[in-house]
């Protein structure tokens, strides 16, 4: 779980070819009496199929909003949307509402954080899972939908199957619950899987469980997964790419790997070192982010985290004023950050990676 | 389930005895304890200026002479086996169930209030279709855009509906469609039997007076419910499948939202068949309540018992039939 190092025999390279999910500039504003919330603000990113992109950060730095945006399930008439999710070639925002509805479920499939909540407290858990197939297999018969569903929650590893699809969801453990939804999801072979938060409400020993499914599920299906969450050790544990998102923009993106071993941006240095480490030996405290999450309505100027960082000050008055750009550190890393890289370089070697 | 049924079934008959122990204590009991003789209370059963005999005859029928165990166990023997009032010159039987024999006017309770359960029944039926579906229909599309001129203008009229009294509206429809356009004129009370279009006919101006005091209380509540469940996450995991809207609405919204209604509606329904006093009386129908109101206004004992009773077993057997359904429509009851 909290292995960051990758073996080498993991590291995929990215495949080349068009992107399966392709996000760009993706802006989800919120009209509230309030104000305007930026909960996302210019947010890209493209995803291969087969391959797992983590989006990590705080509460509320915009990672729930941008996947129900993907999904189409922002449906109040206060959220604009601006931008384009390419889904496979199609335009999902210019679609329409009708168009994403037929395409959820059965290219996009998403699971929840809590399972509980999740699922419908009245219908049985394979008539839930019926519900999910024949929504897309109209011409399907009862009995057919049901054999699927009583094969997908086999294929969850949930024992005896047969007898279980007729349980009630409260019938079921939280694990099970979760591995339910997960058959749920799956049941129309989707090529992009959503899972927002999947382990979050799941006691530990089943969280393992849980993350080796949705690994082996992708092996098998070879679908694209996006896995949203704020635990660093399942973002190391199933991405390949990792996004982090704060105050509703992505401030730091790379492949997974160089993203653990050499983190450029500190809001991401911050989040390391906030994470607890059984596989180091000794250990001081674990150091927080200090300060709380900006809001959404009022963003601080130039570099949202600003106020955070703790090295604000070695930018000269730049990181108040001026919105850092992505740029790339390294081929295929790009961190939004107005410290000069050789600067940043330096302060993580001497000052941060002793302490991770 | 089984069991759970007969269990809930035995506590319904128990629940039942109680309440007639009450009301009956109520009825009987209270009168003494203010400090009334026997005498006096067999007195007013007898008419203006009665003789001694009268009076004692009367009391020994009503066993009004008896401690109060043995005139309730009398009672509680009445209704399974009938009673005998075989004292003085006015003797009479009263069959089984016998729930009472009115001696004011040489009537037993149970034939004429089963003569009038009918047209209560018909009343509350009638009006409670007509306000489950105003009801539930409004409440669900207000929910459904909240804050939007329909939401607005059904809440304000609901709050009119909760706010007007039923003899308000009954006379005001009364006096539009009765006697300014005579087109619902000559109101009496037909059987369902008879004629079914003159039943209903006759009967849709109480219904639309009812209704509209209860479909104002659903509507809302329906609103409130369909508010909460449609922001549940199960709401979101149902379009995330990508159904519909209108099957999310129905099968994942409302079905989880009607659960309270049928609670409540149950509760409505067992009062309303105990007499809708105001709406019989208002629409001059025969039923149950109109019953309640002139035995009490006759302050006639047995009557009053008798209605009191019938009103409470309609209550229970209701609350009985939600439960069951209860444990129908949400399987976490089934189990626990």
């Amino acid at each position: 779980m909290t292995d960051l190092q990758k073996t080498p025999a993991d590291a995929v390279p990215a495949p080349a070819g068009d992107p399966y999910l392709s996000v760009r500039d993706l802006r989800i504003h919120f009209d509230t009496d309030d104000g305007l919330v930026r909960s996302v603000d210019g947010v890209s990113f493209d995803l291969h199929k087969g391959r797992t992109l983590g989006i990590v950060g705080e509460s509320g730095s915009g990672k729930s909003v941008t996947s129900l945006g993907i999904m189409g399930l922002h449906r109040s008439k206060r959220a604009r949307i601006t931008g384009e999710i390419w889904l496979g070639g199609e335009e999902l925002i210019a679609a329409g509402p009708e168009r994403v509805r037929q395409l959820r479920g059965r290219e996009l499939a998403m699971i929840f954080q809590d399972p509980l909540t999740a699922m419908h407290p009245y219908y049985t858990v394979g008539a839930q899972i019926v519900e999910a197939y024949r929504v897309h297999h109209p011409q399907a018969s009862r009995k057919q939908a049901r054999t699927r569903a009583i094969e997908m929650l086999d294929r969850v590893g949930i024992p005896q199957p047969d007898r279980r699809v007729d349980d009630y969801p409260h019938q079921f453990s939280g694990g099970m619950r979760q591995r339910a939804m997960i058959a749920m999801a799956l049941v129309n072979d989707p090529s992009l899987l959503i899972a927002d938060e999947p382990t979050t409400a799941l006691d530990v020993t089943v969280q393992a469980q849980i993350l080796d499914l949705i690994r082996d599920l992708q092996e098998e299906f070879g679908s694209a997964v996006v896995i949203i969450t704020h635990d660093l050790g399942v973002v190391a544990e199933l991405a390949d790419d990792v996004l982090v998102m704060y105050g509703g923009k992505c401030v730091e993106r790379g492949p997974a790997e160089t993203l653990f071993d050499a983190p450029e941006h500190p809001y991401t240095w911050g989040l390391l070192g906030s994470m607890p480490r059984l596989d180091r030996e000794l250990q001081d405290r674990l150091v927080p982010v200090r300060g709380t999450p900006p809001s959404l309505i009022n963003v601080p100027s130039g570099c949202a985290f600003h106020p955070r960082c703790p090295y604000a000050a070695l930018t000269g008055g730049r990181s108040t004023s001026e919105l850092p750009v992505l740029a790339e550190a390294a081929p295929g890393h790009l961190a939004a950050c107005h410290l000069p890289a050789d600067e940043r370089h330096r302060i993580f070697a001497e000052e941060i990676a002793p302490r991770l | 389930m089984f069991a759970y049924i007969i269990r809930r079934i035995f506590a319904a008959v128990v629940l039942l005895l109680v309440v007639s122990a009450v009301t009956f204590a109520i009825f009987f009991l209270l009168p003494r304890i203010a400090g009334e003789t026997a005498d006096q209370l067999a007195t007013q059963y007898v008419g203006k200026n009665p003789s001694p005999e009268a009076v004692a005859a009367v009391k020994q029928n009503l066993g009004l002479d008896q401690p109060l165990y043995t005139q309730y166990w009398n009672f509680l023997k009445g209704l399974v086996s009938g009673a005998e009032y075989k004292f003085g010159p006015d003797a009479a039987t009263c069959h089984v169930p016998c729930f009472g024999y009115s001696f004011k006017n040489h009537l037993e309770v149970w034939p004429e209030l089963t003569k009038r359960i009918p047209i209560t029944l018909s009343l509350a039926i009638g009006a409670a279709v007509l306000w489950l579906v105003s009801g539930v229909t409004t409440g669900v599309v207000s929910a459904l855009k909240p804050r939007s001129i329909f939401d607005r203008l059904a809440m304000g009229v609901a709050l009119a509906g909760v706010s007007l009294p039923v003899f308000f509206t009954g006379a005001l429809l009364l006096t539009v469609f009765s006697y300014e356009w005579p087109i619902l004129d000559n109101l009496q009370y037909v059987d369902f039997t008879e004629d079914p279009l003159m039943w209903a006919r006759n009967l849709i101006l109480p219904w639309i007076s009812l209704a509209f005091l209860y479909s104002a209380l659903y509507a809302r509540l329906t609103r409130a419910g369909m508010l909460e469940t449609m922001s549940e996450d199960y709401i979101r995991t149902a379009r995330a499948k990508g159904l519909v809207e209108r099957k999310v609405v129905a099968r994942h919204g409302l079905r989880a939202a009607l659960t309270p209604i049928v609670t409540i509606f149950g509760m409505d329904l067992g009062l309303l068949l105990g007499g809708a006093l105001i709406t019989e009386q208002v629409f001059s129908l025969q039923g149950v309540g109109a019953f309640a109101v002139q035995a009490i206004a006759d302050n006639d004992l047995p009557k009053i018992l008798g209605v009191t009773l019938l009103a409470a077993f309609f209550i229970v057997v209701c609350n009985l039939v939600v439960d069951l359904l209860y444990a129908l429509v949400d399987p976490r009851v089934r189990l626990s």
